[in-house]
């Protein structure tokens, strides 16, 4: 369970419960976008002002609701900020709203934001809850613009679209970089996600060996219930 | 207007482009639930069964939201529809066939936040189906979750007592192991695809 302390929190949020690559959470809408950083953060934006103000709002109320009726609560509570952040996105970043498509409404059923809301805001009273959403979101962030850097860079020789590496061009010779084909498929955000799941686990339990299953059971229990 | 024909729709659908392993839709509990084959099974089947249900009964409803020019309320529509449909069919299957319900009830109330439904239902408004695409589309995304969540349900059983580092223990190798199947599903890409 999250620590109610602010500090305790970001801390549980970024790194020890990080809703990622502990809890494996979240992973469904937004592994898609990381092959390129400009449609990540974004997304990772979005999903942090979703995942802050539904956890507000749902602390705010949590006295007035049903238990029976809190499922629904949620869930209209995260399509109403979804909504909101739809129509921003369609009014100034039309371009990136096309690419992000489908992906934008998918924050509702991402796991992360109803998760959070179970778990802490409706036990917790509003300011610390908006803190609790604002950094499981910054947790979220964080890995994801890992895999998308990885995923940018060697897959298009870019960073948020300006070159880095110049990809060799054969007919005057210029550049030297080969484009990493895999990076651009589904597979590699896989493997990454993988890869930075590993890390995170092996730095984690250099103190304590035997910490590692501890967690696995409690994703499988958050993660069946949103 | 899509152009794809209906079985080429089906068939992308199932395969090239795999909801689960193209468009990272469902993951939750398909790393939760996939442990083994039984288990996977049953969720495949209550998968694919809302999938095209839902699907269905949102394209309806969003051709009266269009009607009434109301499209910015899709997404809260869509899940609302979700949870009803979900509901309604979980009371259904328990009074009319308590077998089914034994096996397929313990996992529908999961499928409201799955992602892959919300997702199908998503990906029907922005490309535009008509009906028969839509059925289409909604039947290969199911077929083809749950062809994937047996797959891996499978593996999974086999890699069990492989000697796995201890990090990558859990969910780090099913990923990998989920990479892999990415890798061979998209190899059917040359053939067909959606967008």
């Amino acid at each position: 369970m999250s620590s109610t302390s602010f500090l305790g929190n970001l801390k549980d949020n970024l790194w020890t419960n990080n809703p990622i690559f502990i809890q494996i959470l979240g992973i469904c809408s937004t592994l898609a976008v990381t092959n390129n950083l400009i449609n990540t953060s974004i997304m990772t934006v979005a999903l942090v002002f979703v995942t802050a103000f539904s956890n507000v709002t749902i602390s705010l109320i949590r006295e007035l609701v049903p238990r029976k009726l809190r499922m629904i609560t949620q869930t209209v509570i995260i399509s109403f900020y979804v909504i909101i952040v739809d129509i921003l996105l369609r009014a100034y970043f039309p371009e990136i709203h096309k690419n992000l498509a489908a992906y934008v409404g998918l924050i509702i059923t991402n796991c992360i934001v109803m998760g959070r809301m179970e778990a802490f805001a409706q036990a917790n009273p509003p300011l610390i809850s908006f803190w609790d959403g604002f950094t499981s979101g910054l947790g979220y962030m964080a890995v994801l613009l890992v895999i998308a850097v990885i995923r940018e860079l060697l897959g298009f020789g870019t960073l948020f679209g300006v070159t880095v590496f110049p990809i060799y061009n054969p007919v005057d010779g210029s550049g030297w970089f080969t484009p990493w084909g895999i990076m651009v498929t589904p597979a590699s955000a896989f493997f990454l996600l993988a890869g930075i799941i590993w890390a995170a686990k092996a730095l984690m339990n250099r103190p304590v060996a035997a910490k590692a299953p501890a967690p696995a059971p409690q994703a499988a229990t958050v993660g069946g219930k949103a | 207007m899509n152009d794809l024909n209906l079985f080429g729709l089906f068939f992308a659908s199932v395969f090239t482009s795999n909801i689960l392993l193209a468009n990272f839709l469902g993951m939750c509990s398909f790393i939760a639930i996939s442990k083994d084959i039984k288990s996977a099974n049953g969720l495949g089947m209550a998968v694919t069964f809302v999938l095209f249900i839902t699907t269905a009964v949102n394209w309806g409803i969003l051709e009266l939201l269009k009607m009434l020019d109301l499209t910015y309320l899709s997404f809260i529509v869509f899940i609302i529809v979700i949870a009803a449909v979900v509901q309604m069919l979980e009371m259904i299957i328990d009074r009319v066939s308590p077998a089914l319900y034994m096996s397929l009830g313990i996992y529908l109330p999961l499928i409201t936040v799955n992602c892959a439904i919300m997702g199908a239902a998503l990906f029907m408004q922005i490309r535009d189906y008509n009906l028969p695409q839509t059925l289409a589309f909604g039947l290969g995304s199911g077929l083809g979750w749950w062809i994937a969540i047996v797959a891996l349900a499978a593996i999974r059983g086999k890699i069990e007592k492989a000697p796995i580092p201890q990090g990558l223990q859990g969910p780090g190798i099913t990923l990998i192991t989920i990479g892999f199947m990415a890798m061979a599903f998209t190899g059917f890409s040359g053939m067909i695809a959606v967008q």
